[in-house]
């Protein structure tokens, strides 16, 4: 088996290479608007320039998700999106694209649904006890080709078990962190982290925003005093300008709701030249002024 | 008093995004100081005597246990605490802690409106601010409730997310809390979300358990041989039961069997699997893919597809047992009571009332049930008006 996060790092190394940065990993949504376009989106989106993807398996509770998000789960889950769902999207974009590194990202309770109900003997802690149920996924996603997992709402705290269980099958656990971490908090998963650490710009849920937030700079600077860990930033970029501000702090830029909502305003037949097109302009490919 | 850790075997934990771990963090340093502080318990225990009005009453429901032909049956009148029900308890105790955290904004969901109720009468108290969640479906069903939150000067945000119910007010309150986490504090109102919500919430409430204990100790001499409580989140019943644990005495909590267990219900106990919801995880309705599923009562209060993490543990322990009553039962617990004793109980109530209707006669004149009588039934008249006149025809 390959060592766990090496599509991560060899990305990274290429860009700074290429010192063509920052690497955009797009998010889509599996399954939305239905479990059948999902391929063809996922390759409209690496024609338009993304460098991986975050696929997002639906959820009918996203706690920490803005309406646009919140709105594109309820609709996949009413066209049939699974789990098996984003790991069909993973294998397309893998297909397509051998070295891209390939995240998939969702909250705890469809990614233990693959497995047992963690109850034996009644022992433990509940981080621990999230070990056995999370085999399965980590079996299913390592068979699918994800380099790492994103859990939301699995802290550093609860995620031990977690991490060793993907670990075990190649697969990176990817953390996250905010704002509001304290530096306690950012040691912890600097101590843990494999792959990159997603750093979410703002103290908020996902959605489109007009600017980047102004402290991200002072964030990310404290991310970066603790760890060497390549840093991805994402909630609220959604224009090329915006990638640009991230690309002099950090080496990924993740764009989510504004890709969805572009998927969500397209015409039916005209979804996946929307995505392709709006991935060619925030990757610069496209002159976003002129549109062409 | 050591700090609990938050988790009960393998339910509970912090399963929470990680902007909200420094705030939850924050949450239970403030209650570890608040709880080694006198001046914290004196002035929560002055307030809840002096605004609550407690120690509530324990009543001999003597014409019930006539009635019913077995056991004796006391009520721990929750109904008559300010607001109408135990959610106050909490609600106060919150209150007075994020005062000390000094945080000038509350939240809270609500799916009935009693917690919602209990939130912004506490905030008036207090002259803090307060929004409250609300379902929209909940907020078209329970527009007086709106109303009584509006006159307490709290404002009810109608959530269009989901099913438009308490799940989905939770969802948007932890939305809320995620954006404003450094001014606000979130007071949620059952022993769920995660920790050390859970054991906060337990705490406030058990002074359910413990004045009934002394209460029955004083009327009787004895302890009780059940206690009883309905479940949805689980705050009342674990108020009840907490200070019972370590003594001979069987626990039973009563979920919302809705429709029954093979329809539309909320049973989560009974009929859930193990999964997590809201941060902690605990039985929780779901579907083979871990979506979460509807939850169905007649009663607003236990209509919740996830349940307290302690129950969980008090359950896989077989310390406490867990069973359900239908709405249909539900409704005869609620007549019942009404006509045996003066007393109108919440529909919430009236699951654990049908339930000791049918293990009382089974059991002899001298056992004892104790029962948490969580609140009033005043709020529920019009939807049992109509359940009723549905059910003549």
């Amino acid at each position: 088996m390959t060592e766990v996060g090496h599509r991560y790092r060899a990305a990274f190394a290429a860009s700074a290479e290429r010192g063509d940065g920052p690497l955009l990993f797009p998010f889509l949504a599996a399954g939305f608007p239905t479990p059948a376009e999902t391929p063809d989106l996922v390759r409209a989106a690496l024609r338009g320039g993304a460098a991986g993807f975050e696929i997002g398996v639906p959820f009918s509770d996203p706690l920490a998700d803005g309406p646009v998000h919140q709105d594109a789960y309820n609709v996949a889950l009413a066209a049939g999106a699974t789990l098996e769902t984003a790991l069909d999207a993973v294998r397309v974009a893998r297909a397509e694209s051998p070295d891209a590194p390939l995240t998939l990202m969702g909250y705890l309770n469809p990614f233990l649904a693959c497995g047992p109900a963690g109850l034996d003997g009644g022992a433990g802690d509940p981080g621990s006890a999230v070990g056995e149920p999370l085999e399965a996924l980590a079996r299913r996603a390592s068979e699918a080709d994800v380099d790492g997992v994103i859990i939301v709402d699995l802290p550093v705290d609860e995620s031990d078990a977690a991490r060793e269980v993907l670990a075990e099958h190649g697969i990176s656990l990817i953390y996250l962190l905010a704002p509001t971490s304290t530096e306690e908090r950012i040691d912890a998963v600097a101590r843990q982290a494999s792959g990159f650490i997603y750093l979410l710009s703002l103290t908020g849920v996902t959605g489109a925003r007009d600017q980047i937030a102004r402290d991200l700079a002072t964030f990310v600077g404290r991310v970066k005093a603790r760890t060497d860990t390549p840093l991805a930033v994402g909630f609220g970029i959604s224009r090329r300008e915006h990638v640009l501000q991230v690309g002099e702090m950090v080496p990924a830029a993740i764009i989510g709701s504004a890709l969805t909502a572009t998927i969500a305003s397209a015409p039916p037949d005209g979804r996946t030249a929307a995505v392709e097109r709006y991935l060619e302009v925030v990757t610069g490919r496209r002159s976003e002024t002129t549109g062409e | 008093m050591s700090r609990e850790s938050g988790a009960f075997g393998p339910f509970g934990g912090q399963f929470a995004p990680e902007t909200l771990m420094p705030a939850l963090a924050e949450l239970d340093d403030a209650w570890a100081e608040a709880q080694a502080d006198p001046a914290f318990a004196a002035n929560l225990d002055a307030m809840l005597r002096d605004y609550v009005g407690r120690e509530t009453p324990l009543t001999h429901a003597e014409r019930l246990s006539e009635q019913l032909g077995g056991a004796q049956i006391w009520l721990k009148r929750e109904d008559l605490a300010h607001t109408g029900a135990h959610k106050i308890n909490n609600a106060l105790g919150q209150v007075l802690l994020a005062q000390r955290m000094g945080k000038p904004r509350i939240i809270a969901e609500t799916g009935a409106g009693q917690h919602g109720v209990a939130t912004a009468t506490a905030c008036a108290r207090f002259g803090i601010e307060c929004v409250v969640y609300m379902g929209e479906e909940d907020v078209r069903r329970q527009a007086l409730n709106v109303f009584r939150m509006n006159l307490l000067g709290a404002e009810v945000v109608p959530v269009t997310s989901g099913a438009r119910t308490l799940k989905d007010a939770i969802n948007e309150s932890i939305r809320d809390w995620v954006t404003n986490v450094r001014n606000t504090h979130y007071l949620i109102g059952s022993a769920i979300g995660p920790h050390p919500y859970p054991v906060i919430v337990r705490e406030l409430q058990s002074c359910i358990g413990r004045e009934a204990k002394d209460q029955l100790q004083e009327k009787i001499g004895r302890l009780p041989d059940v206690a009883i409580a309905c479940v949805g989140g689980g705050s009342n019943a674990i108020g009840l039961f907490h200070p019972l644990i370590n003594d001979p005495v069987r626990l039973i909590g009563v979920e919302a069997a809705g429709e029954g267990l093979d329809a539309r219900h909320a049973a989560t106990l009974s009929a859930g699997a193990p999964g997590v919801l809201h941060g902690t995880r605990t039985y929780v309705l779901q579907d083979e893919h871990g979506q979460i599923t509807e939850a169905h009562s007649i009663s607003a209060g236990l209509d919740y597809p996830g349940v307290g993490p302690e129950h969980a543990w008090l359950m896989l322990t077989e310390r406490a047992e867990y069973v359900s009553v239908t709405d249909d039962e539900a409704l005869d617990g609620l007549k019942l009571l009404s006509e045996t004793e003066g007393i109108i109980p919440a529909l919430e109530t009236a699951h654990a009332i049908a339930y000791a209707a049918k293990i009382a006669p089974s059991m002899s004149s001298d056992e004892v049930i104790l029962l948490g009588l969580s609140g009033r039934g005043d709020k529920d008249v019009e939807i049992v008006r109509d359940a009723l006149a549905a059910r003549e025809r």
